[in-house]
């Protein structure tokens, strides 16, 4: 019992960072219908930028500010210069420019630090807690905590705030959204700025248990985007479920089966999902337009 | 008389292959050519699914892997040339894609991104993991099919790179021979039907999913083979070759060049195949610049590079 309580707690932590990342994927699909394949990349940036802030003597909490708000300004930067004039572009080509961004800003990163990887201290200790004869890092209970934190402050924004509802609007139906006055380009940038900084969250909050370099950026990506798809893309409550999922299907497959295997594990469940329901877990049907 | 269009751009395609050790300085350039090739044969089987039928694959280099280590594997364990091992990986990998295809290709857009995906890092994880076969990542070595030796006993004697070099050329002329017919073909004609509109090509009786499924086995069967000819012509081969990364390279050669042509994704495989050569000079910057071209071409020349040149050339003469 205490071994499979820690499988599921250690597949929980990294579910939620990979939840992040699915959640990320899907503000910015619902705004623009484009994944982002750099989605990786602002996690990654999340962790250097607080890093090298910090390491240049600023404290910790302002590092991690700092990091998320010039990540969430690079998420504005990829909408500007690349996504606005890509406009219309088919899925092949939006996958090129966000995956040729990707290794643009993996590049541009390695050249500004290193190649090196690089951790900060844990926010509270790193005294191991005790839960049903399993043992957590605290800094789990962070990633754990800060990715609720993420769902129930993103909750409230699109119901309750009328920017929220504009997103949600736009997401639904774009021309309709435009002819109702709502400025669904400002609506495509804010979904990119909140993006890169859920991103750079998740980048600040796991950096002190899994470090962070120039090229973790991409397997992130991955696991984000496969976990978004087994949700349903488009759907922030299977974008927490595919990521959560996902992270304990992992967590078990290497504590059971083979720690070699546990990706081919998710990917094996991913592709059953998706043959069963093509829509993955929560997508909506969609009719073809002829 | 003139000449068709496929007549004429296999003609220039053999010419410009022909031509090009004129001005090779050293045997390296040879070896760059190759390289070229191999990444053009599989480019050219991701017209035929890309360009041709409109789907994407992020997991060819799948394919790619297994026709390599068909070509590592076959000798020593079923005691088989590895030019016959190369087409036993070929015959696999356009079984494995049938399979494969049937409940994938049901998908649409990012969901067969993402399957297609799932299925190339299911094959790089076998290959890196299963290290009593297959040598695990450290790789393994490639035996020689003894063509060279066989030249070299009826008299003609080409150095290691120059027959690589000449090898991948007649196989990528084929190739793209093949390629070229396929596209005026009613197979053809059926793929092109569904890219444009899958409904209205149902509609005047395409099969839509044997169509779609046609075209993945052709396209593995090109990215097995030029697994193949890498794992020939290098004697050597890591389970990278069927990674993402390389699947990603594949599907942006083919994009950035032009889908839509067996020429002008070719002209993309030319691109992505020097720049890095090129770029070693710079080798800070490779990522950087790589990152930079694919995002240029894709937003500014949406048909790819040659189609949108052509088309400017063209524009300017009238």
């Amino acid at each position: 019992m205490p071994e499979l309580m820690q499988f599921i707690l250690s597949g929980v932590t990294v579910g939620a960072v990979y939840a992040l990342v699915a959640l990320g994927f899907t503000i910015i699909y619902n705004a623009s219908d484009v994944v982002n394949f750099a989605q990786g990349e602002f996690v990654m940036l999340g962790g250097m930028f607080t890093v090298f802030s910090f390491e240049a003597g600023i404290p910790l909490p302002l590092a991690a500010a700092i990091a998320i708000l010039a990540t969430a300004a690079i998420g504005v930067a990829l909408n500007k210069l690349a996504i606005e004039p890509a406009r219309g572009a088919p899925v092949v080509s939006l996958i090129i420019i966000t995956i040729g961004a990707s290794i643009l800003i993996r590049g541009l990163t390695q050249i500004a630090f290193d190649k090196q990887l690089h951790r900060f201290p844990a926010f509270s200790g790193d005294t191991p807690i005790q839960i049903m004869g399993a043992t957590v890092l605290p800094q789990s209970v962070w990633v754990i905590a800060g990715a609720l934190a993420v769902f129930v402050g993103l909750w409230l924004f699109f119901t309750r705030t009328l920017t929220g509802r504009a997103v949600l609007a736009t997401a639904n139906n774009r021309i309709a959204a435009q002819l109702v006055g709502i400025n669904t380009r400002y609506v495509m940038t804010l979904s990119f700025a909140l993006s890169a900084a859920i991103g750079a969250l998740a980048g600040v909050l796991v950096t002190p248990i899994t470090l962070t370099g120039y090229d973790i950026g991409i397997a992130l990506a991955l696991k984000g985007f496969a976990a978004a798809m087994l949700g349903g893309m488009g759907n922030p409550k299977g974008a927490l479920v595919g990521g959560l999922l996902l992270g304990v299907i992992e967590a078990l497959t290497a504590g059971y089966l083979s720690s070699q295997y546990k990706d081919a594990a998710a990917f094996v469940i991913i592709l059953a999902v998706l043959f069963a329901m093509p829509q993955g877990l929560f997508g909506r049907q969609a009719t073809d337009r002829v | 008389m003139r000449l068709s269009s496929k007549t004429n751009t296999l003609l220039a395609l053999a010419a410009l292959i022909a031509l090009a050790p004129l001005f090779f300085p050293s045997s390296y350039y040879f070896r760059v050519g190759s390289l070229i090739f191999v990444n053009g044969l599989a480019v050219t089987g991701l017209v035929v699914l890309i360009g041709y039928a409109g789907q994407i694959s992020l997991g060819h280099a799948g394919f790619v892997g297994i026709g390599a280590y068909a070509c590592a594997l076959a000798p020593v364990h079923l005691g088989l040339n590895p030019l016959v091992a190369a087409g036993l990986g070929a015959a696999l990998s356009g079984a494995i894609a049938w399979l494969v295809g049937r409940p994938i290709l049901r998908l649409k857009g990012y969901y067969l991104a993402v399957a297609s995906l799932g299925f190339g890092a299911l094959v790089s994880m076998v290959l890196a993991n299963e290290a009593g076969l297959t040598g695990g990542p450290d790789g393994m070595t490639v035996p020689d099919p003894g063509l060279r030796a066989l030249l070299k006993s009826v008299g003609i004697d080409l150095s290691n790179a120059a027959f690589w070099y000449a090898f991948s050329a007649v196989v990528l002329v084929i190739g793209a021979w093949l390629a070229l017919n396929l596209y005026h073909s009613p197979t053809g004609r059926a793929l092109r039907a569904l890219h444009g509109s899958e409904v209205a090509a149902r509609t005047v009786g395409v099969d839509v999913a044997r169509s779609k499924l046609q075209a993945f086995v052709i396209s593995a069967v090109y990215a097995s083979i030029s697994g193949s000819l890498l794992a020939l012509q290098n004697k050597f081969i890591t389970p990278d070759v069927a990674g993402y990364m390389h699947s990603i390279e594949l599907v942006t050669m083919t994009v950035l060049g032009g889908a839509g042509s067996v020429i002008g994704a070719i002209s993309g495989a030319v691109i992505l195949t020097t720049l890095p050569q090129v770029l070693t000079v710079f080798q800070e910057y490779e990522q950087v610049m790589l990152g930079l071209v694919m995002m240029l071409v894709m937003i500014f020349m949406r048909d790819g590079l040659l189609p949108s040149l052509s088309r400017n050339i063209r524009g300017r003469g009238q």
